[in-house]
Formats: C-alpha cells, sequence, structure tokens
C-alpha cells in the first residue's frame, strides 16, 4: 500500500514521461506530494526517490535547498509576507510586526493549532501591490493591518477555500497531453476532473536512469 | 513629456480581461507570428531576430540572435526559457506570464524553430501559481489548436513543450543553477568554463536559455519584421522593453515603453506613469536596473533609459526594474534589506558569497539599530573587495556566479553617496528615519 495516492502516483509517472530523464520530474513530484500531505513526509521521499530513481537522500538533499519544499510540517496556511525593498519602503515590517502580534507567534514558526504558518519572504515580484503576500501561494496585495486580519478571518472561516488551495497545490490545472513531437504519437488527452486511470507500470529499475534523445528528423 | 507613441509589442492584450485565453488571443493576430515563421528556414527566422537586434530582457542584455548562434552543433538541442523572476523589484514577466501566457508560448515555439530544439521547458518561479496554472492551461489549449506538439499548424515542424515549477530559489535565476534545478538537484550554479549553456547545457547538450519577456517579443518580430523592431529605440537598445517601477511612488506598475527614449524623470514623474513621489516628497536616489545595480542620484534622473547610456554611468538596467527613494527612506536601512536578501538566497558554494554576505548584512543591521562604529565603514568596503576586487562598475568576479559580486552595489553607493547619513546611525546611536 503506497503511501502517495493512486492519483498522485499515476500523475507522477505522467511527469516522469515529459523528460528525457526521469530526475527532472522530482521537483515537480515533490509538488504533488506536498499537496497530499502539505509536506515531504519520510514515506512520501522514499516513493519518490523509487519513481525517479534515485535515493532517498538524494531527493531529502535536493528537497532542502529549496523554500518552497517542506522537509517539516507547517500550517494549514503558509503565510509568505514580503519584506524585500519594495515592500519595506510600504510599510512591511510593520505589517509582519502586526502579523506576529496578532498570530501570536514570530515569523518563521506555526501556530499551535496548526492553522498559520507565518514567513518573512523575498520578493514575491508583486511590488506594485506592496506590501503584499501570499497564502500557499496565491496573491493579496496592498494589505493594511485591518486586512490582514479580515484576511485571517476569511481563512479560519473558510471563506477563501475556493481561492486558496491546501498548501502545496501549485496548480490546479493538469497538463492534458503527453509528449507528442516523438514519432508523432500523440497520447490522449485527458480531461482535468476526472482521476487519473491506471498507473502506468514503472518501466525503471531504481536507480536507474534511462536516457531517451528526442530529436527532430 | 517624452513618453513616445511606440506600438505595444509585449502588453498589446493587457488591457483585456480575458487577455490570457485562446479566443482573445486569436482574435488579435495570435499564432499569426508563428505561422509566419514556419513559411520561412529557421535561419530565416533566427536572421529576422538579428535583424532586430533583440536585447535579452532577463538581466545580461546579451543579443538573442548572437546567443542562438552560438550554440554548438549536435544532435539534441534544448530551448529553456526563464521565468524564475526573483530579482527583488521585478515583477515584469509575472505580468506576461499571467496575462499573455499564449504570446509566450508562440515565441517559445517560433525559437525553438529557429533553433531546431528537441524540445523546450519554461522554469516558472513556484511561487507563481496563478501564471503556472494560466501557461498550462494555455499550454493545453495550444496543444489542441495544434501550435505545438507533433507537425505544427500543419507544417513538418514538431515540437514538445513542458511548463516545469520552480520550488523557491532566487538562484535558479542563474542559468546554470536554472539547468541543474531542471534536471532535478540543488540549484548550484555551474563552474565556469564552460561559460554558455549554448556549448554545455541541460543534460550536457547545447541549450538556448533566454528570458520570458525576450520570448515575449518574438511574434511581433516575425510578423512586423525585425527592421520594424529595429527602427525603435536607439542604438543598440532596440524595440519597446517592460519596465518595473516600485518604491516610492504613487503609481508603480509594470511600462512598456520604447527603448533608450524615455527618461528616469519620465517614468517616475509622467502622470501616465509613475505620477510622481508619494506625499510629494523629494526624490533621494533610484535604483535603475534591479538591487544588483549601483543606485543613481537625483541628478541622473534625465538620463535614458537606455543600456550603454546608464552603463557608461557606472550602472545597468539590468532586469529593468527601478525602485525609487525618497526623502524619507533610509539609506542604510535599504542597503541592509538588499544584503539581507543577496546572503538569505546565497547557494553557499563560494566563501565570499556565503560568509561575506552575512558578515556584512549583521554589520549593517547593528548600524542601522546605532551600534556601529565609525572604522566599520572602512570594514563593509574591504569585505566588498573580497567579493568584487576594487570594488568598481562592471564588478569583478571572485565567485562561481555574479550573485557574490552583485553584493556591494547597493552597499558601495550607500557609502558613496549617504556616508554622512551613515555616521549620524553611528554618531547619535540610532536611525535618524525612526
Ligand atoms: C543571480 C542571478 C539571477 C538571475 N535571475 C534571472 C531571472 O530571474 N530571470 C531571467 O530571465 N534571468 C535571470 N538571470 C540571468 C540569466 O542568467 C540569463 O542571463 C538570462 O535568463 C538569459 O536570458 P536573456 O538572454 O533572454 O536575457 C539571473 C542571473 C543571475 C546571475
Ligand atoms: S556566488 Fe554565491 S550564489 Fe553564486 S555560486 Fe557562489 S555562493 Fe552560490
Ligand atoms: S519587494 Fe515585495 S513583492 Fe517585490
Amino acid at each position: 500500500m503506497s503511501h502517495l495516492s493512486e492519483d498522485i502516483v499515476s500523475r507522477a509517472h505522467d511527469l516522469v514521461a515529459l523528460y528525457p530523464e526521469p530526475r527532472s520530474a522530482l521537483i515537480p513530484i515533490c509538488h504533488l506530494a506536498q499537496g497530499q500531505d502539505g509536506w515531504l513526509r519520510p514515506e512520501a521521499i522514499e516513493e519518490i526517490a523509487d519513481i525517479v530513481g534515485v535515493t532517498p537522500a538524494e531527493v531529502l538533499g535536493t528537497a532542502s535547498f529549496y523554500d518552497l519544499l517542506h522537509t517539516e510540517p507547517v500550517g494549514k496556511y503558509v503565510i509568505s509576507l514580503c519584506t524585500n525593498v519594495a515592500c519595506m519602503l510600504s510599510g512591511a515590517y510593520e505589517l509582519l510586526e502586526h502579523g506576529e502580534k496578532t498570530l501570536n507567534i514570530r515569523a518563521g514558526s506555526t501556530t499551535p493549532d496548526g492553522m498559520f504558518t507565518l514567513e518573512e519572504a523575498e520578493c514575491i515580484a508583486d511590488c506594485d501591490h506592496a506590501p503584499c503576500l501570499q497564502v500557499n501561494g496565491r496573491y493579496f496585495g496592498k494589505l493594511s493591518n485591518g486586512d490582514f486580519d479580515v484576511l485571517l478571518e476569511d481563512l479560519r472561516n473558510g471563506n477563501l477555500d475556493d481561492v486558496v488551495p491546501p498548501h502545496g497545490t501549485l496548480c490546479r490545472i493538469r497538463r492534458t497531453v503527453g509528449l507528442e513531437a516523438e514519432n508523432g504519437k500523440a497520447t490522449q488527452a485527458r480531461p482535468t476532473e476526472e482521476p487519473t486511470p491506471q498507473p502506468q507500470p514503472d518501466t525503471l529499475a531504481p536507480g536507474q536512469t534511462q536516457r531517451r534523445r528526442r530529436g527532430r528528423k | 513629456m517624452t513618453v513616445t507613441e511606440a506600438p505595444k509589442i509585449v502588453t498589446s492584450r493587457i488591457g483585456f480581461e480575458d487577455s490570457n485565453t485562446l479566443e482573445r488571443f486569436l482574435a488579435t493576430g495570435g499564432y499569426d507570428g508563428l505561422r509566419k515563421a514556419l513559411s520561412m528556414t529557421p535561419e530565416e527566422v533566427a536572421a529576422e531576430v538579428n535583424t532586430a537586434s533583440l536585447l535579452g530582457r532577463g538581466g545580461a542584455g546579451f543579443p538573442a540572435g548572437r546567443k542562438w548562434s552560438m550554440l554548438r552543433k549536435a544532435d539534441t538541442t534544448y530551448l529553456v526559457v526563464n521565468g524564475d523572476e526573483s530579482e527583488p523589484a521585478t515583477f515584469k514577466d509575472h505580468l506576461l506570464l499571467e496575462r499573455d501566457p499564449h504570446q509566450l508560448i508562440e515565441g517559445v515555439v517560433i525559437a525553438a524553430y529557429a533553433i531546431q530544439a528537441a524540445q523546450a521547458f519554461i522554469f516558472i518561479r513556484g511561487e507563481m501559481a496563478l501564471g503556472i496554472e494560466r501557461v498550462t492551461q494555455a499550454l493545453n489549449e495550444a496543444y489542441e489548436y495544434g501550435a505545438v506538439g507533433h507537425n505544427i499548424l500543419g507544417s513538418s515542424f514538431s515540437v514538445d513543450v513542458v511548463v516545469h515549477p520552480g520550488a523557491g530559489a532566487y538562484i535558479c535565476g542563474e542559468e546554470t543553477a536554472l539547468l541543474e534545478s531542471l534536471e532535478g538537484k540543488r540549484g548550484f550554479p555551474r563552474i565556469k568554463p564552460p561559460y554558455f549553456p549554448a556549448a554545455v547545457g541541460l543534460y550536457g547538450e547545447p541549450t538556448v536559455v533566454n528570458n520570458v519577456e525576450t520570448m515575449s517579443n518574438l511574434p511581433w518580430i516575425i510578423k512586423n519584421g525585425g527592421a520594424a523592431f529595429a527602427a525603435l529605440g536607439v542604438g543598440s537598445s532596440t524595440g519597446t522593453r517592460l519596465f518595473a517601477l516600485s518604491g516610492r511612488v504613487n503609481n508603480p506598475a509594470v511600462f512598456e515603453l520604447e527603448m533608450a527614449k524615455t527618461t528616469f524623470r519620465d517614468l517616475i514623474f509622467d502622470k501616465s506613469l509613475g505620477n510622481g513621489i508619494k506625499d510629494g516628497k523629494a526624490l533621494k536616489a533610484f535604483i535603475p536596473g534591479g538591487v544588483s545595480a549601483p543606485w543613481f542620484g537625483p541628478d541622473q534622473v534625465d538620463m535614458h533609459l537606455d543600456q550603454d547610456e546608464v552603463g557608461k554611468a557606472g550602472s545597468m538596467l539590468g532586469s529593468g526594474s527601478v525602485v525609487v527613494l525618497d526623502e524619507t527612506t533610509c539609506a542604510l536601512r535599504t542597503a541592509w534589506r538588499i544584503t539581507r536578501f543577496f546572503w538569505r538566497e546565497s547557494c553557499g558554494q563560494c566563501t565570499p558569497c556565503r560568509e561575506g554576505g552575512g558578515w556584512l548584512e549583521k554589520i549593517l543591521w547593528r548600524m542601522e539599530n546605532g551600534e556601529g562604529h565609525e572604522e566599520e565603514i572602512d570594514m563593509l568596503m574591504d569585505i566588498c573587495d573580497n567579493l568584487a576586487p576594487g570594488v568598481s562598475w562592471p564588478p569583478q568576479q571572485t565567485t562561481i556566479c555574479v550573485l557574490g559580486s552583485s553584493i556591494p552595489s547597493s552597499i558601495a553607493s550607500a557609502i558613496r553617496m549617504f556616508r554622512d547619513e551613515l555616521l549620524i546611525h553611528v554618531k547619535e546611536g540610532r536611525c535618524p528615519f525612526d
């Protein structure tokens, strides 16, 4: 019985098929796993390692480099508040202080109820809406202290469930096609909503990497 | 005012609510550039881009056509699009990814055709969830429409495009780190030489890495001709360019402007652009091209947004982001925050960057909080000298990538332009702006 859901395993294999080398799918699959658990659980890391053909240590070693991949549990909502220069010039540190007080935690930690993680983020490329933040990757800008409080309430009450997906759901749109260019074989398009069918058999032994050349004729 | 009437090349659809949809795209000439490109030979397409003299929009300003011509001959060539956009105060690609994803895809397929790429990857910063969704959706539609995939638009050319999400690391904007990340590894910049991915790139194969905005210019260039593009701008700064304006201005936003025709004064003060400084305050300084760039003072505000002119004056247009500091802004605090950014984002491979960045951040923070010493101003410059010997412009490099040598810019600017202000922090034991 695998830890990752059948659907995620199937999607992971679809991802592997998109790249000339399976390991390239490592980070996208980590995002998928976080969509299930919120963070990268050791069980998930082992299964990702199997799927892309590397050791679990290599998955962890790669994932731990990246800010968006969590190797420890985080809150249901990760609030990443930008304090970089454009936001700082628009009061981001004052907003961060307000956030720390309101949530009663320091930036970089999670509320005891597991609801919110507050982070001091670097520029999130939304500087025209300074001061701004992201909740699970979704933007909220030009925030006053009052707006921040309303945002917390809305998140707590589930008013934003449609807007802010569970943590780790980077992309709610699925790629509907596989690779077409090679041999002119079009992969069957798949509707977005339906769960993916059977997981494809893993044709690679763990540790083995496959190199396929895809060139024009 | 001198804001020219140049055509909107990459933001022509932004005004439409549904600018991201295939319907709007097709109704406004979408995929015509690709259709035309496919009726030409790959060499003719590349020649058109050479004529346009399109400079890369990712920061280094390298001519795109020349980059393509440097590709090592090989069976397999890759195209990688850099959508990592993490340079502080840079938010132009964010706009293009969310608001005109088909234009990007059209540009990508045109470039893939010109260099005969085996496959193309669009690397999008992991924080841009909506951008990733929009481009993924557009890509699904483009496959269905026949603009990507097998026998594109009825031609014999086939190529696949894959959207690849990043996972949060500024350094992955550096092209060799991006390739490492795309290979599923930590984003460590590669040791140079080889200097260019065009020689050794993704999986060791020759690879072109181009910025999102660079790619988004291609449909217009092919449709209207490279000469029409080159007719805009001045000298080597051709076409239009996106400028992201932020900081202490009334109207922070992205503006598409003809290259080299507009001045920083226009950008900051013109009613149709930045619309002046907040609360009518006075301009103190501005950062002309991303936080890696040395700052300019109010006396340089009449300079044009021209890559050569800004370069000669000792800074760069870089990523096209302009940050405005006004009289209420503390120069020391600004330099500290920029340094903190670089220190946090250092990948840690090189000692001067990893350690030096941290020391600089700590000294600046202490000084900002009134606990600095006068001789530490020289110490700051000394550490900067270890990162970029001579602390000159363009910086000398002691590290694997230029992140390290970018750290001194803001510190040296603050010290050179606002030494008195730093001394007040030291002497009065507090920040005069608090
Ligand atoms: C530390 C660092 C960060 C960079 N970040 C980006 C980025 O976010 N986006 C980008 O297009 N280029 C970035 N670059 C520049 C790329 O290395 C590369 O020059 C560029 O993507 C080439 O595309 P262009 O020729 O179309 O400009 C960065 C460079 C460095 C050294
Ligand atoms: S200069 Fe800094 S970011 Fe660049 S490779 Fe060295 S340690 Fe990494
Ligand atoms: S500085 Fe905060 S989003 Fe760019």
